[in-house]
């Protein structure tokens, strides 16, 4: 009898410690993993761009480029320029915005992704992981610029986006083609871990854009970013963009969103299709 | 040796008609649609939704949160009425505690629906993160859904009991080993009724902070974004408010069915509905309450992002359906005021039925707005048409719903039988009412 309370208590410590060391292993494991994706990263290089629209004459070479360097799916693009018209006839003047991701410092779809899919590079750029994105789009939801795009069509059996067969531009395998994963600018990082600069940065007629390092004292980017007037897009967010305006008019920055006649067509364009 | 509340509400269980077989045909074939509709976007990927760049998330999200909204009503029927000893729960609640597991069954599938990859699901779990307001989700529906399946399963094992006991004949062997198991040995000693009741208490007072967990964690996946009109510290009560709005009006129309379909009219009577209808008004001016502060406080500033949204909802082109919304609202505030004069059990139902249709809309109305006019916009444009594969497999999810319900409520009694029968509890009844009044002893 004596022996069997023993045996009893002795199994009911034993759960007792067993689900506090099982509770005591989850909150390490939860705090490793917050430190792990919200510590600060200090590295030896921190990207950033510089865009002058002083500059900026609204060719489009930039999204084209980045199109046929990273094989952007039809209707997303990674960068693309916005132009608004501010004013009336006849004092009104046409201004033209390139966008891109912006490689924020809080970035808020890191914040959201569930599986850490997308992450902050050590020199700041923020990247996606296709092999362990969900598609949830959440970050979609989460990212105040609008930047990120989901490849919704999958290649089917036929070799072609539903019952069509694919255009040859299609046809073509890019990481940025994959289904179900969410995509947008990776500020190339294939060319810059080479030395190159971006797409973008390469193509650029008006030499409106610049990349650089801001641990650099010395560099170019880093020089404006600290002594000239330069501007991000929505900074009351506090996401701290690495994407430096010169020359942003405020009103561009705020009606940026309605959408000048080109892009019209291109959107136009694009829901067609996407309605094929 | 059957008494008369036992024969009737068993009856149901072992006599099948017709009608029953067809109801489920129909439901079945409905779900089978859904079912292919799925396995056709799963072939030509999400693409065949009419989801796009613009508008990530659509009808899918939409029946996400009203689903695991309507799952809020097993919590407050069954659980708050149970703690305040409101006698006239005893038909409501098993119906409840169906409608709230079924519905977070089909509230969880629709992510799955949602997903670009629904095979890295687990992927969730083995690196989830738990800044992700997804995480907080997962976590706290999980553990909701375990609470209701095991608050469902408690008060049904006397029942089951009970069905072991008077099984007729004919019945097949694997039902009779299906309720053998399942009524894991209860015998209705003072023991084992000492226990249950025990446990059911705990249970009760658990669970409610569980429920109102559920829904702030699915209204902070939307509050903790940048969002025009998400990010707003309002939404979790009221999303915790609408969920226990359209969860009664759920099983309102749940009860106002089974009571047709199984003749239980001297079970479910109108004072059952007349109570809930007084819950139900009770909620809609809540909700009223709410999406007046929320429209105010938006329409009131002159914050730019915000206005944009509130425009396309109120005068743009989400203008149908938020005043679709706001009058299906009011219409079942009317029929509810009036349910006395109208017949309270029609009226509530009908009531119920519009109260469910405006909370779906507002769900919608909800999210896609939103979701067209971001802070920053881009070069995406375009608006939501959801396409037939949404229409179908929304549709198909509800038919699941019904389907899953009708399935349950002819495998176990729609009413718990032990409950009704607790004729022991009238005098300990009598003697809490003595309690209310005043005594003549000094207070």
């Amino acid at each position: 009898m004596k022996k069997q309370e023993k045996k009893k208590v002795g199994r009911r410590n034993l759960l007792k410690l067993g689900s506090m060391g099982i509770a005591a292993l989850a909150a390490t494991e939860a705090v490793k993993r917050i430190q792990a994706t919200e510590k600060i990263i200090t590295a030896k290089r921190k990207m950033a761009m510089v865009i002058d629209l002083r500059r900026c004459y609204g060719c489009h070479a930039c999204a084209v480029s980045c199109k046929s360097e990273n094989g952007v799916n039809l209707g997303a693009f990674r960068s693309w320029v916005n132009q608004v018209e501010i004013g009336k006839y006849p004092y009104f003047k046409r201004y033209f915005l390139p966008r891109q991701c912006n490689h924020c410092d809080r970035p808020p779809c890191i914040k959201v992704c569930p599986t850490g899919a997308t992450y902050k590079r050590e020199d700041g750029v923020v990247l996606i992981n296709k092999d362990r994105c969900i598609g949830c789009r959440y970050c979609m939801t989460a990212c105040p610029y609008d930047a990120r795009s989901f490849v919704w069509h999958r290649r089917s059996v036929t070799g072609g986006r539903g019952w069509r067969t694919l255009e040859r531009y299609e046809s073509l395998d890019f990481p940025a083609r994959r289904y179900g994963v969410v995509d947008k600018c990776d500020l190339c990082v294939h060319r810059i871990d080479k030395g190159l600069v971006p797409a973008c940065v390469n193509t650029c007629p008006a030499e409106a854009r610049i990349i650089g390092d801001l641990q650099d004292p010395n560099n170019e980017v880093t020089k404006i970013v600290s002594t000239r007037a330069v501007s991000v897009l929505y900074s009351d967010a506090n996401t701290g963009p690495h994407v430096f305006y010169r020359g942003l008019h405020i009103d561009v920055a705020e009606k940026a969103v309605e959408v000048g006649p080109a892009m019209q067509s291109i959107s136009s364009d694009r829901s067609a299709a996407q309605n094929i | 040796m059957k008494d008369k509340i036992t024969s009737d509400l068993m009856r149901p269980v072992f006599e099948t008609g017709a009608k029953y077989y067809l109801t489920v045909t129909v439901l079945a074939g409905i779900v089978l649609w859904g079912l292919f509709a799925w396995i056709y976007q799963l072939t030509f990927g999400l693409g065949v939704s009419g989801m796009k760049n613009s508008v990530a998330w659509g009808l899918y999200i939409t029946n996400f949160v009203f689903f695991i909204g309507i799952s809020h009503a097993g919590t407050l029927v069954s659980a708050i009425l149970r703690l305040t000893n409101a006698e006239w729960r005893r038909p409501i609640t098993r119906i409840a505690e169906t409608v709230a597991v079924f519905a977070l069954f089909l509230g969880g599938i629709q992510i799955i629906f949602d997903l670009g990859h629904p095979d890295r699901v687990l992927d969730v779990i083995i690196y989830g993160r738990y800044q992700s307001p997804l995480l907080w989700d997962i976590t706290c529906i999980g553990i909701y859904l375990m609470s209701c399946i095991f608050y469902l399963y408690l008060p049904l094992i006397p029942d089951i009991a009970a069905l072991r006991d008077n099984l007729p004949v004919n019945i097949p062997g694997w039902r009779r080993k299906f309720y053998h198991k399942l009524s894991i040995g209860w015998v209705g000693s003072e023991k084992q009724r000492r226990y249950l009741h025990k446990v059911l208490a705990v249970m009760a007072v658990a669970i409610i902070p569980i429920a109102v967990s559920v829904h702030t964690v699915v209204s902070w996946v939307f509050g903790m974004t940048l969002r025009p009109m998400w990010h707003s510290t309002i939404f979790g009560p009221y999303f915790v408010t609408g969920a226990l709005y359209s969860g009664i009006a759920t099983v309102i129309i749940a009860m106002a069915v089974m009571r047709k379909a199984y003749n239980l009219g001297s079970y479910m009577k109108s004072i059952h509905f007349d109570n809930l209808g007084k819950l139900l008004i009770l909620m809609v001016c809540l909700w009223f309450y709410f999406i007046f502060s929320e429209f105010l406080t938006t329409g009131y500033g002159t914050f730019l992002y915000e206005l944009k949204v509130f425009h396309s909802k109120v005068s743009g082109e989400f203008a149908p359906i938020f005043w679709g919304m706001v009058s299906c609202m009011a219409a079942a505030f009317f029929l509810l005021l009036f349910r006395k004069r109208l017949g309270v059990i029609g009226a509530t139902t009908l009531a119920s039925v519009f109260v469910n249709v405006g909370m779906w809309l507002e769900r919608f109305t909800i999210i896609v707005p939103s979701l067209t006019k971001p802070l920053q916009e881009g070069y995406k444009a375009g608006l939501y048409q959801p396409t037939w594969v949404e229409w179908s497999i929304t549709l198909g999810s509800f038919a699941g719903f019904a389907l899953a319900l009708s399935i349950f409520y002819k495998l176990f009694p729609v009413v718990s039988i032990w409950e009704e029968k607790e004729e022991e509890d009238i005098p300990q009844v009598v003697k809490r009412i003595e309690t209310y009044l005043p005594s003549e002893e000094t207070g």
